[in-house]
């Protein structure tokens, strides 16, 4: 038997005793660096889902393993992007990954080693020349790439990214895809990705996870995405494979598993 | 070409030099426009409070009384005739070392009480009730039990000062160190920084903005508590000249230390503002 990368096997997870649960049997095999994208109406848990994997939530039953090892904490492995990029104000954005890359490589790497690292990082995702700004000096979309450069810093197993670009507006939201797009062929990173955004899900994933609604909500369908890498936005507004792919998951949540507080 | 080439610079040269003394002009005037209210508004009070006062029958001299009594008191604040016959800069000097004696300890003490009540479920409900029923004790009625238990004025003194400014800390600590954002903590949690990483580099300048609004209600506190401590235990300092001052009938002295105790109130609130700004990095 082959270890998998990333397993999700039958996660559940309940808030209280008593309370039903919010995930239900739960189970994802995901391959290394593959793209995969979770998405389904706001309250079915997907967040919750990440952070289960992140380590930042303990599930009731069921187990995560990552490369055969159970994930039973949170750790530089799994790095996470927040939705509210979680950046340390009182840090400049230079700070803020090196904080990440001491703790992480402190005993494997020099002084020197780490500083070029850092700097590394922050020109992948081309802020570099903003690096010793505050995070309140800079925008919503520059701060998101700030904490993706802590992310991809850590040089982790899995990049889990929690609706990274949901706070953004689209012109910004559009340019940061593609920048993830570019990285994530680049490095090969395996990433889990919480969106709520048909397009964004079908433009950057291998896969598309849907989920039903909560209480109880778990994996409804699983669509693949067989579109050819490099994705051009502009070549697939009209191709008829992205639209198909795009309708599929529409279908899905307005059609089939729509918004419960929306049908209300 | 050449001579194109050497002009151009001359030619930029000139108005930045012309530029310097319009800037600071329209810099003048900014700040004048921004300080005409304030000072129309004293022009008013000193006015309406020279024509109310200005009777043989007042009880309160008027601000033309005040000057004409007090000149020296105004002009000269460090003169010392030796004893407690000294010029209010003197007097106000002895205050603010009791103050920043008394302000420092609280500030030390207040802290760290604050962490371990803000980070220790126990302690909490250990030393919080109690915290809670004692800040509202007022800073004098801790006096006489200093008295009895310091059997000396000095240190009763800077005890009632510490006493004071000791609880907006505590509970400010305490308050900012249990309201660290759960995003922070996720990512302490995420690249595994615990203990004492965590608490100099996560926890303590997240709660510092918290600690130092704290420490800014304390200062302000034990600068209100020291001139009634000071009425009370005498010696040098502004609380006890404003008490002499009215033993010997001086309102006039009084309302000059009056005005002192308030700038320099004011003084130590900004101090300590620009202390925050400047340690959390302008993000209080």
């Amino acid at each position: 038997m082959s270890i998998r990368h990333l397993s999700i096997s039958d996660v559940s997870i309940r808030f209280a005793p008593n309370a039903p649960d919010v995930l239900q049997k739960v189970r994802l095999e995901i391959a290394q660096g593959e793209y995969v994208a979770i998405i389904g109406h706001s309250g079915c848990g997907k967040s919750t889902l990440l952070n289960i994997v992140a380590g930042l939530l303990k599930c009731t039953t069921g187990g995560v393993l990552l490369d055969g090892t159970e994930v039973d904490e949170p750790g530089p492995d799994r790095a996470v992007v927040f939705q509210n990029h979680s950046l340390l104000p009182w840090l400049t954005c230079r700070e803020n990954v090196r904080l990440a890359v001491d703790q992480v490589f402190g005993r494997k790497k020099s002084r020197a080693e780490r500083a070029a690292w850092v700097d590394e990082n922050l020109d992948l995702v081309r802020m570099l020349p903003h690096a010793e700004k505050k995070p309140g000096e800079i925008s919503g979309g520059m701060k998101q790439r700030i904490g993706i450069a802590r992310a991809l810093a850590m040089q982790p197993k899995v990049l889990l990214l929690d609706e990274p670009f949901g706070a953004l507006d689209a012109l910004t939201r559009a340019h940061l895809q593609d920048q993830v797009t570019e990285i994530h062929a680049r490095l090969g990173t395996t990433v889990l990705m919480i969106t709520h955004d048909v397009d964004e899900a079908v433009l950057l994933s291998d896969r598309i996870v849907m989920m039903t609604n909560g209480p109880e909500a778990t994996i409804g369908e699983i669509l693949h995405v067989d579109l050819p890498r490099p994705r051009d936005r502009l070549a697939f507004a009209q191709d008829p494979r992205f639209l198909a792919a795009r309708a599929g998951v529409m279908e899905f949540l307005y059609a089939r598993h729509r918004n419960p507080a929306e049908a209300a | 070409m050449s001579d194109l080439a050497q002009a151009a610079p001359l030619g930029l040269r000139l108005p930045r030099v012309a530029l310097r003394p319009a800037a600071l002009g329209a810099m003048l005037r900014r700040a004048i426009v921004r300080a005409l209210p304030l000072i129309i508004m004293l022009v008013l009070i000193l006015g309406a409070w020279q024509i109310a006062a200005d009777r043989p029958t007042a009880s309160l001299p008027a601000p033309s009384k005040i000057w004409a009594d007090s000149k020296d008191l105004i002009i000269h604040p460090f003169y010392d005739h030796g004893g407690l016959d000294k010029g209010l800069g003197l007097h106000l000097f002895a205050s603010l070392q009791r103050v920043a004696l008394g302000f420092l300890l609280s500030a030390i003490a207040g802290i760290a009480l604050g962490l371990l009540v803000g980070t220790s479920e126990i302690a909490m409900r250990g030393l919080d009730p109690i915290f809670q029923v004692l800040r509202t004790v007022p800073p004098l009625a801790w006096l006489p039990l200093s008295l009895a238990a310091f059997r000396d004025a000095q240190p009763s003194a800077i005890f009632v000062i510490f006493i004071t400014a000791i609880w907006p800390v505590i509970i400010n600590t305490a308050v900012g160190v249990r309201n660290v954002p759960s995003d922070y903590r996720n990512v302490a949690r995420v690249i595994r920084l615990r203990g004492i990483g965590y608490f100099w580099k996560i926890l303590l300048p997240s709660a510092a903005p918290f600690i130092f609004t704290g420490l800014r209600i304390g200062i302000g506190l034990s600068w209100l508590a020291i001139v009634a401590a000071e009425m009370l235990v005498g010696g040098v300092g502004i609380g006890f000249f404003i008490w002499d001052a009215w033993n010997s009938s001086n309102i006039s002295d009084i309302i000059v230390a009056l005005i002192y105790v308030g700038l320099v109130g004011y003084v130590l609130d900004r101090l300590v503002m620009l202390a925050g700004r400047i340690v959390t990095r302008g993000t209080a």
